[in-house]
């Protein structure tokens, strides 16, 4: 089995160790002896989604942002219906903000890849610090780390979670992160896939069905200084 | 003299010195309570200096470049008023001046050399407006506190426009640093190193790869680390200057030398970045007519501040201990750990207070499987989030152990180690580390 992973303009979206999500698909699928490949995209080269199995949306600086977007607009209608084939896709922080339908600024309004119905505003003040979610999907909370100023409004979409210590989407609702499908938006970085193993396996296994028709079932793999770190955020921020 | 001026004086000395007894830096605190008598007081002492203030800024260096700098200035006669501590928000900077001025309240100081934090530049300008400001680089840190990088330099494109007549001296193999200096209005020069010394690592992660006039991709000729190099757009022209301090002939086989102009630099320092550091010294004594006669004296005898190479001996083990805070400053780090080839043990403390930044991702931008080739015998992580740290070394297939506690780490690794220990911590870390060391150092003579 292989799995491709594209992970779109890392030249411009890598804030915030965005590159060891890359290294935790890459090794948790080596480890299980799955073979693994990562396409890094630069602007302007041509993205043929029917060859990726997932795809990877970071986050950059506003500023970089609008470099991106521009891109985004040649790419949005294979992008679209790569997620409507349920084409698996991981998006943080403001590759989150570019799924949705806008992202509304002081200094104008953002058009996103509108892949899934949402939206984003502008708002104050930043919401940073570590957060931790309870999801249905998953026995393990998922532990992370915030730092937005917009707020995102997921309409009648699923979250990803519930937030047990944080902010989350928009700092009242009480939720975090978007599913469609098997499109995962959140504002989570931390990097988010090292200390959170299930979300990380939960994308492996959903790319992995898709391309190949059937049941995948992963090894199970340790796991012990995942749990750890992940232990130890919970622990500290979640008061039982 | 104001009494309200002596007072604040009197009670920030105090202060300090209370501080100093228990063990605790407290060079902030008596600068927050000297300003609190006395408003007033930065803004008529800095006005006091009789030949000139340096500003410090930039994401790694400030300390070096800034203590470097008062150090060739005293040499030659002058008297210095510093932040040597590193203490550079704006009570800190207070705090230099308040704790450097006499007892009767009064400042005799010739030079100022004072390091600012980028975000604290638009807090400290209003009180007192340098005459220069050197601005070594621009990389990542701590991204929960300032944001992104672009917010920072927005900050200092602010204060700078609030100090209209000081001059710039910045590091022109920074796109971004020079990007700052040719969109304002100050008059500035630049200083850099003009040829290739190092090979390069690919992999690192570059801040500011794309051009800040025109967003197209920058193309380089080379990089020396990070984003430094020399660069240009093909777009919009925006390219590396003409660098007016230029390090060339640069030598890192013994210590670090080089030349600049005619003059030639010899330094027992190591890592490449504190060519740099020498090179932004020699120009800004050179722009502000200082003498540089002693130069390569005060080379020779200057000590490391701590955590910058600092060595100790501790029951027959050689201890290094070095300040490791971002991204850029990690991966120089490491490259200093790898010139040893001795068999060696590692720790690596990471915190996550407020002064660290609270967001540890950074970490994931750091080259850490570098250290596969580094003959370490054995690497602990230690700290609040060594438990990030460990999974981080997982993930490039390098084992650690955990110990929280650093006093046990360093004492495990004096007792059953190879005798050659390497301690990389960050920044709140590094004071309760360096008194662990000295005590350790005193216990055992």
């Amino acid at each position: 089995m292989k799995l491709t992973v594209g992970h779109l303009y890392p030249d411009l979206l890598n804030l915030y160790g965005d590159r060891g999500n890359i290294q935790c698909l890459m090794k948790r699928c080596q480890w299980r002896g799955i073979e693994s490949e990562t396409i890094a995209f630069e602007l302007g080269d041509t993205i043929d989604f029917s060859k990726l199995d997932l795809v990877l949306l970071g986050g950059g600086s506003d500023r970089e942002q609008m470099l991106v977007n521009d891109e985004l607009k040649k790419i949005q209608a294979d992008f679209k219906a790569y997620v409507e084939d349920y084409g698996v896709v991981i998006a943080i922080c403001g590759g989150y903000q570019l799924l949705g339908k806008y992202y509304k600024t002081d200094q104008g309004t953002i058009e996103g890849l509108n892949l899934v119905d949402l939206y984003t505003e502008q708002g104050s003040p930043r919401l940073i610090d570590n957060i931790v979610l309870k999801s249905d999907l998953f026995s393990m909370p998922i532990v992370g780390f915030e730092n937005h100023g917009g707020r995102t409004y997921i309409n009648d979409n699923r979250p990803l979670g519930k937030v047990l210590y944080g902010s989350g989407n928009d700092g009242e609702s009480g939720y975090e992160g978007v599913i469609y499908k098997n499109v995962i938006g959140t504002y989570l970085h931390g990097p988010l896939l090292p200390k959170n193993p299930q979300i990380t396996d939960y994308l492996i296994t959903k790319a992995l069905e898709r391309k190949y028709g059937q049941e995948i079932h992963l090894d199970p793999l340790p796991d012990e200084e995942e749990k750890e770190a992940n232990d130890y955020i919970y622990h500290r921020f979640v008061k039982e | 003299m104001k009494i309200r001026r002596l007072i604040a004086v009197w009670a920030s000395k105090f202060a300090g010195y209370a501080c100093k007894k228990m063990g605790k830096q407290g060079v902030t605190w008596a600068g927050k309570i000297a300003l609190r008598i006395y408003p007033d007081i930065l803004k008529e002492m800095a006005g006091e200096v009789k030949k000139g203030i340096f500003a410090v800024c930039g994401t790694n260096g400030k300390t070096t470049t800034n203590n470097l700098l008062c150090s060739v200035l005293e040499a030659n006669g002058q008297k210095v008023i510093c932040n040597h501590t590193g203490s550079n928000m704006l009570n800190g900077v207070a705090a230099a001046f308040v704790l450097g001025a006499k007892m009767n309240g009064r400042l005799d100081a010739d030079y100022a050399c004072i390091e600012i934090d980028e975000a604290s530049t638009v807090r400290v300008f209003p009180h007192f407006q340098p005459d220069y400001m050197i601005l070594t680089n621009l990389f990542r840190d701590q991204l929960d506190r300032y944001g992104e990088i672009d917010i920072t330099m927005n900050l200092l494109a602010r204060a700078m426009k609030m100090a209209p007549d000081m001059k710039l001296l910045v590091n022109g193999d920074d796109s971004l640093s020079t990007y700052l200096a040719v969109t304002g209005e100050n008059a500035y020069r630049t200083y850099g190193i003009g040829e290739k010394v190092l090979e390069e690592d690919a992999k690192e992660i570059r801040e500011g790869r794309f051009c800040k006039r025109c967003g197209a991709k920058m193309e380089y000729d080379f990089y020396h680390y990070s984003q430094l190099g020399a660069y240009h757009c093909p777009k919009c022209g925006f390219s590396r200057p003409k660098l007016d301090y230029n390090a060339s002939h640069v030598d890192l086989t013994d210590g670090l030398a080089f030349d600049v102009g005619e003059f030639h630099v010899k330094a027992n320092y190591r890592g490449f970045y504190n060519v740099y550091n020498i090179l932004a010294v020699y120009g800004a004594a050179d722009m502000a007519g200082a003498s540089l006669e002693n130069f390569n004296r005060v080379l020779g005898n200057y000590k490391p501040q701590f955590g910058r190479n600092e060595l100790f001996q501790i029951q027959g083990t050689k201890v290094m201990l070095n300040l490791a805070k971002n991204p850029a400053g990690f991966n120089q780090n490491i490259g200093a750990v790898m010139t040893d080839r001795e068999p060696k043990d590692i720790i690596i403390l990471i915190n996550d207070n407020a002064q660290d930044g609270t967001d540890v991702s950074w970490l994931w931008d750091v080259d850490f499987d570098r250290l596969e080739n580094a003959n370490a015998r054995s690497i602990t992580v230690s700290g609040i989030r060594c438990y990030d740290m460990r999974l981080r070394l997982k993930y490039v297939g390098i084992d650690s152990v955990a110990q929280p506690d650093m006093e046990r780490a360093i004492q495990d690794k004096i007792q059953n180690g190879t005798g050659n220990l390497y301690l990389l911590v960050n920044y709140t870390g590094l004071y309760s580390t360096h008194t662990i060391l000295k005590r350790m150092e005193e216990e055992k003579k």
